[in-house]
């Protein structure tokens, strides 16, 4: 049964076009989030403090390791048991913040391990401050190899906010969802959200890429 | 922590049921994954277009879109194109393709770190390309694809929480039909996370490693771990 | 590229390898250029001179590595970078190259032996699937040449166990195997510690001396391709600047270039 109903589908665009607003926002706080609590996350596993860093890496591969999906149910209905009411979006942003900080704070690791001991020496030789060090010498040596992995999550985190549907954010998938069950019709509505999200990912790729190449050169880290 | 226990005792075998449920769907999603992921990743390497082309398209197509539109479509939308597929079949399905494209691109690049100079050996030795990648290149290649894929074994672990959606009976769908009557939350989604994070950590990435430091070791390079 | 004028077969007194009109390019860049090169059955030829002149281009044409842009190589007597369609030459597929690489062996500056097989399976590996000989055989090829290279007792050991001039040895090793009838040797010593450069250029003597092989070598130990060689080339950009005995080029070079190079060279140690 192929047949595709071009005016329901122009039809329905404006409301799946809104609810890809909501949805790039969803992702964008979700990712202002991660880019800060993975920054902490990496910073505490560098205190050397031990019980500090075994916890923070505890959470860390905790939260790794589990089902985003499961998180944002229990963050949405946690609070509630205990009094706490959450907004779903306000729910789906701490979820997602959380997961993906925690993925992130892998990348920053990565990437602080891969400053050459030579730098800290250096900067030790010229009796550099450590606040000095980190943010003038060792974090911007940081962040080019850092910049492929921070931007694949981005991408994922977009990818992900469908999940957000599941405790009613009005999100893509969610709306796409309520238009099928009105209508009956699911074809349109899911092969569009699929295109949508394609059409988004695809070149948000192609453009990381190419920031990637730009901040590399004018760091003068050009291989 | 007493109520907890009594909680554990009470639902116990329900999150029992729905753990071998996700242990199934994890174990075949990730037979196809892997299959996928040779195929499609050798595919890629391929000179001929005609070979190449569909490759990346496969892979762009499934890692630029969720997992989850993936899974809609595939339980929703193709039936009306008269593929209906039983809800545990497309589950592991989406979670397979999903999987195999980010594979893919493991192979591709595993086999393209390989260096220069072992094609070169093989071909100076007048290997046949059969030959030299079956005993030369793969072997070298698959030991430096083990540690990520570990790391997306876990990935397609945590994938499968999303066919409870389609009402798969997996631990997912399980806690949350035990919170939707008990409105224990905490102890619901809680069980539940740390049941998938115990999965993770003390089976899966235990036995990747195992595998990564038996294959070392046939390779010789036990002791000297690249 | 007119390969159909020349000869399908070379006749008469034939060299093993011929490079006739031979040019490579890279893009814009000309790395051989119209080479006209011979080599003798039994003989030992030097290849030496500045980097970029196209001295490693040569060996990897010669391995079929390369692609050749115009002119024609021959082995034997035969094509090897053309194969013959009636009376007239084009470029050799991938089924032709198969039956006639065997020809060729070569050894390389970063030895690429392969990391997952012991000294000995490396040796027996290509005997075993290319040649299609029997395991009990192939071993006892390969052990005779893992004697003669004098790593007998390392038959074991794993590439990563070995330093630099034993693996360069197995590799040597591993390529004779295949009973080529040129062998080729691409700065072998040049990624090799002092101490352990000896251990190979006594390989190679033997290889000269003991079984007349004929060999190409790429080298900038000229102490040793003084001692050893038949013949000298010197390249530079592209072309044989100047080629002839050892004593000759080394003792008395007519080339200013070549002059200048060994000049250079001696500066430097």
């Amino acid at each position: 049964m192929f047949d595709w109903k071009l005016e329901y589908s122009v039809e329905i665009l404006p409301r799946l076009l809104s609810a890809t607003v909501n949805t790039l926002l969803a992702a964008g706080f979700g990712y202002l989030i991660a880019l800060v609590v993975g920054l902490v996350f990496a910073l505490l596993q560098r205190t050397g403090v031990r019980p500090v860093t075994f916890v923070v890496r505890e959470i860390v591969e905790f939260i790794r390791s589990t089902p985003l999906v499961v998180q944002i149910f229990f963050i949405f209905y946690v609070g509630p048991q205990f009094g706490i009411r959450l907004s779903p979006w306000t729910s789906g942003m701490i979820a997602i913040g959380l997961h993906y900080a925690s993925y992130l704070s892998e990348v920053y690791r990565a990437g602080l391990d891969n400053v050459p001991k030579g730098q800290w020496e250096a900067c030790r030789a010229l009796n550099m401050s450590p606040v000095r060090t980190y943010f003038r010498i060792i974090i911007p040596q940081a962040i080019p190899p850092s910049l492929p992995g921070m931007g694949n999550y981005l991408i994922s985190i977009f990818k992900d906010t469908p999940m957000l549907s599941v405790i009613g954010v009005a999100e893509l998938m969610h709306t796409a969802t309520t238009i099928g069950t009105e209508t009956y019709r699911y074809v349109e509505p899911y092969t569009m959200v699929g295109l949508i999200f394609l059409a988004i990912s695809l070149p948000t790729a192609m453009a990381l890429r190419g920031l990637e190449a730009w901040v590399r050169r004018k760091m003068g880290m050009d291989r | 922590m007493q109520q907890y226990f009594d909680y554990l005792q009470q639902y116990g075998p329900r999150f029992v049921d729905g753990t071998l449920v996700t242990i199934q769907q994890t174990f075949v999603a990730g037979f196809l994954a892997i299959a996928i992921s040779i195929v499609v990743g050798l595919m890629k390497l391929s000179t001929n277009k005609a070979i190449r082309w569909p490759a990346i398209a496969y892979i762009e197509f499934f890692r630029g879109t969720s997992l989850l539109v993936q899974l809609y479509w595939i339980f929703y939308v193709l039936p009306l194109f008269g593929v209906t597929l039983e809800k545990f079949t497309a589950g592991f399905i989406a979670v397979g393709l999903n999987l195999g494209a980010y594979g893919a691109e493991l192979v591709r690049g595993s086999i393209q770190s390989v260096s220069r100079g072992q094609y070169e050996a093989a071909l100076a030795l007048n290997m046949s390309p059969y030959k030299k990648m079956t005993r030369i290149i793969l072997p070298q290649a698959l030991l430096i694809m083990l540690p990520p894929w570990g790391n997306l074994l876990i990935e397609l672990l945590k994938g499968t929480a999303l066919v409870s959606l389609i009402s798969v009976a997996d631990l997912m769908f399980e806690a949350k039909q035990i919170n939707g009557s008990t409105y224990l939350s905490a102890e619901s989604f809680g069980t539940a996370l740390i049941i998938y994070y115990l999965m993770a950590r003390l089976v899966v990435s235990p036995s990747m490693r195992a595998f990564e430091k038996f294959w070392a070791r046939k390779m010789g390079r036990f002791g000297n771990h690249v | 590229m007119n390969a159909s004028t020349y000869p399908v077969k070379l006749e008469g007194d034939v060299p093993l390898v011929r490079f006739q009109n031979v040019t490579k390019r890279y893009g814009p860049l000309t790395v051989l250029d119209n080479l006209d090169l011979d080599v003798k059955a039994n003989e030992m030829v030097s290849i030496i001179g500045p980097s970029g002149s196209g001295k490693t281009t040569v060996l990897r044409m010669l391995m079929t590595l390369e692609t050749i842009d115009e002119g024609v190589i021959y082995v034997d007597g035969e094509p090897l970078t053309h194969m013959a369609q009636g009376d007239k030459l084009v470029r050799a597929n991938e089924k032709y190259l198969r039956k006639v690489r065997g020809n060729v062996g070569m050894c390389f500056q970063h030895f690429n032996l392969f990391p997952h097989m012991t000294a000995l399976e490396n040796c027996i590996e290509a005997p075993i699937h290319v040649l299609g000989m029997n395991r009990a055989e192939a071993e006892e090829r390969a052990l005779d040449l893992l004697d003669m290279v004098g790593l007998a007792d390392k038959k074991d050991e794993h590439p990563i166990r070995l330093s630099g001039g034993q693996q360069q040895r197995v590799a040597i090793a591993r390529a004779l195997a295949m009973r080529p009838k040129v062998m080729l040797l691409d700065e072998v010593t040049s990624a090799l510690d002092p101490e352990v450069i000896g251990e190979v250029l006594n390989v190679i003597r033997k290889l000269n001396s003991e079984h007349n092989l004929t060999m190409l070598m790429v080298t900038h130990q000229m102490g040793f391709a003084k001692e050893i060689s038949d013949r000298v080339c010197f390249f530079s950009e592209g072309k044989i600047a100047e080629q002839g005995p050892p004593e000759q080029i080394f003792g008395d070079p007519q080339n200013q270039r070549t002059q200048q190079f060994l000049n250079a060279v001696l500066d430097a140690g």
